[in-house]
């Protein structure tokens, strides 16, 4: 398509409308994350006045040194490098062997055990069931719930196993006739065979870990075993309803709105550092993903 | 299958007992036992994260004691359904879900698709992907921060929106406390977050469109408009009439995690949906066996639309070239 004989003269003004639309898009999706960093930057009497518009007026660091000496930040940092680094191991654990096995033609059950999985995917329990077999598991309050209560998933699953059952089965013929076993199969050929597959799958995982929020709200009461994502949501809830709060922040560099902003910047910077590598694999992913069931 | 196969071969149709079924299920998991030891992992966290949940379902048939448990606690049939459907709050998720969805669906269904029309017009290759990686980017942030975002740019006091607002002489509008401006905000968050992600199944099934076509598009002396309509649109209808059946299918999925960042008790009367409903009484409030009753009736509902929608997607893309 991106063939220059295949446009005219008589297109040029819907091609440069098309670009300045494509341009105005972009440029709202980009907008808020700017003002978000500008904000952050600015001075809390900036912010307060509403006198941030596009880049940080009286700049200042101070409300990344408010929020860089609070305990509270370093604790559900690390906690989220935690659940995000043993969890993604874990669904990996999970899931290679798993959608090998699934992706065998001689398995015998195969059919009964890919419903089993696709139907996890119509039908859900709920938030209610789930929490409560959560709670009588004793997974309330433990990092090992959070690890391995979601590890697995139906579409990630479905992804991978479809990927293995992509390889030509001259592969895993020729290991065979070298005498290798199930497990050298998967391990010697299969998961070499799949890097770009796992790469994707590890990547999803990576980022709705990051990214987790419901159910570690729901799950975890202990305060020093809350994620990011928690921290930053009791912050921004507490930030704009506490009067209080407000009231000593009126002689105070930084303000409920530039603190905000910076805790979002610093849970935003580890995503946008590996988003060149997801942005590499996430489009064949999704479109692996949609074609079987 | 070249096993089960072999099998068939050399038995003969008469001696298919119960005992042969038998050993052809010994022989399999003689030979292939390594592959059940590989499946095993997934099988159990599927029946001990997901399969007892939905065994643990039967609490909404039950008047639940924590301290009796699921399994012992009594049976006492419809009554939480009763109560559920004669209850004001829930029937109010109910349409807000409903509403919501509809519009979500009819202001959001649109926009990938003539996003990912817009950039397959675009024939700079570096500006293109450069605005491709741009627009995608939302979707992987969190909803946390997105929302974080959002109360941050409406806040009254000093949120770009209002500041805007004020060029033109108009008062801070308490967006976040007003019923009538909550949808607004949540759909357009939510197309504003997703739309460039979706659109990448739309340029894959554009980059399926036959050259020829275009060629002789051209030939004819065809404008890039007309060949948008005359040949893009049509080529990847078939696509899209699938996606539009599978967001029917997925009407109940409303991204309740983001509602709950939203909303706040000003707004229920037209942010609440069933999930955030559930959520209210059951894990807040710990009304767990009338919180599973509406949970229940939710997963229900989405069975058989997702069901629906996948047969009727099913039968369509056999019919259809796609």
């Amino acid at each position: 398509m991106a063939n220059l004989n295949l446009y005219s003269a008589g297109d040029k003004r819907f091609v440069i409308v098309n670009m300045i639309l494509i341009a105005i898009f972009t440029v709202s999706t980009m907008y808020p994350f700017i003002y978000i960093g500008s904000l952050s930057f600015s001075s809390g009497f900036a912010a307060r006045a509403g006198q941030v518009i596009l880049t940080p007026i009286e700049t200042t660091f101070e409300a990344y040194k408010y929020i860089l000496s609070q305990r509270m930040f370093w604790v559900s940092y690390g906690n989220t490098f935690i659940y995000t680094i043993f969890g993604t191991l874990c669904s990996l654990l999970f899931l290679i062997p798993g959608a090998y096995a699934l992706s065998r033609p001689q398995l015998f059950g195969r059919r009964f055990f890919n419903l089993m999985v696709a139907f996890t995917m119509w039908f859900n329990a709920g938030l209610i069931p789930f929490f409560l077999n959560m709670r009588d598991l004793g997974l309330l309050d433990s990092y090992i719930g959070i690890i391995i209560g979601f590890a697995v998933n139906g579409f990630n699953l479905i992804l991978l196993r479809n990927f293995f059952e992509g390889v030509p089965s001259s592969f895993e013929e020729a290991a065979r006739m070298d005498g290798a076993n199930d497990f050298q199969v998967l391990w010697k050929v299969y998961v070499p065979l799949a890097k770009p597959a796992i790469a994707t799958v590890a990547l999803f995982c990576l980022v709705s870990r990051w990214n987790g929020f419901f159910w570690a709200m729901v799950l975890l009461r202990d305060e020093d075993k809350i994620p990011l994502q928690v921290y930053l949501r009791h912050t921004i809830a507490t930030l704009s309803n506490d009067d209080e709060f407000s009231a000593t922040l009126i002689d105070a560099p930084y303000s409920v709105e530039t603190v905000s902003a910076a805790i979002i910047v610093c849970s935003i910077i580890p995503v946008i550092i590996i988003y060149p590598f997801i942005q590499k694999y996430f489009e064949k992913g999704i479109l692996m993903g949609g074609v079987k069931e | 299958m070249n096993g089960a196969d072999g099998h068939k071969a050399d038995t003969p149709k008469v001696a298919y007992t119960q005992r042969s079924r038998m050993n052809r299920i010994v022989d399999h998991l003689k030979r292939d036992w390594q592959l059940y030891v590989l499946l095993l992992p997934t099988i159990i966290w599927l029946v001990v994260f997901l399969y007892k949940p939905m065994y643990g379902l039967q609490i909404a048939f039950k008047d639940y004691s924590i301290f009796k448990g699921v399994a012992n606690s009594p049976w006492i049939g419809f009554e939480h359904f009763e109560t559920l459907f004669s209850s004001e709050g829930f029937m109010r998720a109910l349409r807000n879900t409903i509403a919501i969805s509809f519009w979500s669906l009819v202001i959001g269904f649109p926009v990938p698709i003539i996003l990912a029309l817009m950039f397959n017009e675009i024939l700079n290759r570096r500006y293109k992907s450069t605005a491709q990686t741009i627009v995608y980017l939302p979707h992987f942030i969190s909803s946390v921060i997105i929302a974080g975002i959002v109360i941050t740019a409406f806040s009254p006091s000093a949120g770009i929106v209002n500041t805007a607002l004020s060029w033109f002489g108009i008062d801070p509008i308490y967006f976040l406390t007003r019923p009538d401006w909550f949808r607004p905000i949540f759909i357009g968050t939510t197309i504003w977050q997703e739309a460039g992600f979706q659109s990448i199944v739309y340029l894959a099934a554009i980059a399926g469109v036959s050259p020829t076509l275009y060629e002789s598009a051209v030939v004819d002396g065809a404008s890039r408009w007309q060949m948008m309509w005359k040949i893009t649109i049509p080529c990847i209808l078939p696509t899209l009439i699938i996606m539009l059946i599978i967001r029917i299918g997925n009407m109940l999925e409303v991204s309740f995690e983001m509602i709950i960042l939203l909303y706040q008790p000003s707004t229920y009367e037209t942010a609440d949906v069933v999930n955030t409903f559930i959520y209210r009484q059951g894990l807040q409030n710990g009304q767990y066996d009338f919180a599973a009753a509406a949970g229940l009736f939710n997963a229900v509902v989405a069975f058989v639309l997702v069901i629906g929608a996948n047969s009727i997607a099913k039968r369509y893309s056999r019919t259809s070239l796609w």
